[in-house]
């Protein structure tokens, strides 16, 4: 068994011809918490889709647990995607059930728990994301930043073995986001599983993760621990880290020249 | 001149691809859905609830149209027969009318526009919010858990719904024949219950439903998990299903009714 519990190799990807990803490499060790960071745009949740194979590479792969994820009959990838928890960007929480029935909603599917422990389960998933309070609520009736926790409650109600999150930050209050962080780590070295962070905050993201990959333009442009990327003179890792408008990383998605565009009119 | 001819016969030809594209992919579906079937019996709880969203919630709307349908088809039966000094069959019209044709296809027009469309909206939102997606990575095939039970429920409601419709239709028929015009109740129902043939008519109308309902809720399942994901591609979706069921409905019956005839 490798020591890496997900592996990214040579991976190519692009929608519609235009290619997104080109040759990216990234190893996610079992145990430990990896961040993806990039600019808006970069394809950091295309990624993600791609590890759980709902994408097919262009070129390369992706291996989990050992397994190439595009090469799994519909069996396969059930099985891996057992192995897996994902807190979607935008929440996606189930808005017909109510946030008891969406954290319950994995725990009914896969097994045959009683009413009582699955009841057990999902208080203490609720409760570690702070909102136990609002188990009777509907998805509506919650904020953006209470709905990203829920589904986070909900990624995580399994113990899986890889979590993934897209943005948790995102709309979290600084308070909240200091628990969300200490979250991440405490559930990730608890259950002894791995964890994949997306995220643009590079203060907090630094503050708790064991190694970062910096993605831009389909390839990865830099690596490292956070300690390693603070003390970093690359440029791009430079202008990420401080926030700065000018540099390697474009802010502007590809585009014919505004001037010449303009002149045209 | 050329050109535009050129362009009239390509946007034909790709008309056409595109609906040959569609009904294969509708095709696949439907056979997904059959697989997930067996799954989706073992647990009834969803199918119930299902069945509350189409069924239940559509009986106001469809007990409310038999009504009405009944009570028109009562006096226009008997404007009719009555020249030929039959009123009496009045009942047997009604009742044959209803179980043959209006209930099944008025039933599943109703319906259409009822639950098929809440059904394409609500599938098609869910894409668009990836709740689906969502599902899916938690190794949950939307088609064994969203899809399935819904498509039974249909399969399940429409028939009942169609008997339903009928039923009152019925009673719509006899409330303007007997109390209002004056037509003997007697002979009202006995002429009925001497005409109206189990295997001919009532075996038929409900096989009629049984097909309705599954195409109906097909097409609605279909266009809601097929819709582009956003605002607009729902709510054409949700056109869709109403123009392709309506049209579905009727041109079904028609082949149906010339099978089940015997000239
Ligand atoms: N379904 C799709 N079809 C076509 N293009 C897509 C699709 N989804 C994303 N893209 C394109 O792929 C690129 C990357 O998208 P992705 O969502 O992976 O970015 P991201 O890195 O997660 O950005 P953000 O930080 O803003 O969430 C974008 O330029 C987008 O235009
Ligand atoms: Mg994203």
């Amino acid at each position: 068994m490798s020591d890496n519990i997900v592996e990214i190799n040579n991976l190519s990807f692009g929608y519609k011809g235009r290619l997104l990803h080109k040759g990216i490499n990234m190893s996610f060790p079992r145990g430990k918490v990896v961040a993806i960071m990039g600019g808006s745009g970069s394809g950091k949740t295309t990624l993600l889709r791609l590890i759980g194979g709902q994408l097919k590479p262009v070129k390369g792969e992706v291996k989990v647990d050992g397994a190439v994820v595009h090469e799994q009959g519909r069996e396969g990838l059930f099985n891996l995607r057992r192995k897996m928890g994902m807190l979607f960007q935008f929440g996606a929480l189930f808005t017909d059930l109510s946030v008891y029935e969406n954290v319950a909603f994995p725990i009914r599917e896969h097994t045959d728990l009683p009413e009582s422990m699955i009841r057990d389960f999902v208080m203490l998933k609720l409760n570690a994301v702070g909102l136990r309070g609002a188990h009777n609520l509907m998805p509506t009736e919650l904020s953006g930043g209470m709905a990203r926790r829920v589904a986070l409650a909900r990624a995580v109600a399994l113990d899986p073995q890889i979590i993934m999150y897209d943005e948790p930050f995102a709309g979290l209050d600084p308070i909240s986001m200091g628990v969300v962080c200490n979250l991440i780590r405490r559930l990730n070295d608890a259950l002894g599983a791995t964890s994949i962070v997306v995220t643009h905050d590079v203060h907090e993201t630094f503050s708790f993760v064991d190694y970062v990959y910096f993605v831009s333009q389909g390839v990865v442009v830099a690596e490292g621990t956070p300690d390693e990327l603070r003390k970093s003179d690359m440029p791009f890792v430079h202008q990420f880290v401080h926030g700065e408008a000018d540099g390697p990383v474009p802010f502007h998605y590809p585009a014919s020249d505004y001037k010449l565009e303009m002149l045209r009119g | 001149m050329f050109s535009s001819l050129k362009s009239v016969i390509a946007k034909i030809g790709h008309n056409f691809i595109e609906g040959v594209w569609h009904l294969g992919a509708g095709g696949r579906l439907f056979f997904y859905i059959l697989v997930y079937l067996g799954e989706s019996i073992r647990r009834p709880s969803l199918i119930v609830r299902e069945i509350y969203a189409t069924g239940v919630l559509s009986l106001l709307i469809i007990l409310v149209s038999a009504f009405f349908v009944g009570m028109v088809l009562g006096l226009q039966g008997y404007n009719t027969l009555q020249k030929y000094g039959s009123s009496e069959a009045i009942g047997v019209l009604v009742a044959l009318s209803l179980v043959r044709e209006l209930g099944p296809v008025v039933t599943a027009l109703l319906f259409a526009g009822r639950a098929g469309t809440a059904i394409t909206a609500e599938i098609g939102l869910m894409r668009a919010t990836e709740q689906l997606s969502a599902m899916e990575m938690m190794a949950v095939s939307p088609v064994g858990r969203v899809l399935a039970p819904r498509f039974l429920a249909g399969v399940i409601s429409m028939p009942i719904l169609a008997a339903l419709f009928s039923m009152i239709g019925v009673l719509g028929g006899y409330f303007v024949a007997v109390p209002l015009i004056g037509v003997d109740s007697g002979a009202f129902w006995s002429q009925m219950q001497a005409s109206v043939d189990f295997r001919e008519d009532i075996v038929n109308g409900v096989i009629k439903s049984v097909v309705f309902g599954i195409v109906c809720t097909m097409i609605a399942l279909f266009e809601g998990y097929d819709a582009p994901p956003t605002a607009e591609g729902v709510s054409r979706a949700t056109t869709r299903t109403v123009v392709y069921s309506s049209l579905a409905v009727l041109g079904l019956d028609f082949i149906l009714t010339a099978f089940m005839i015997k000239v």
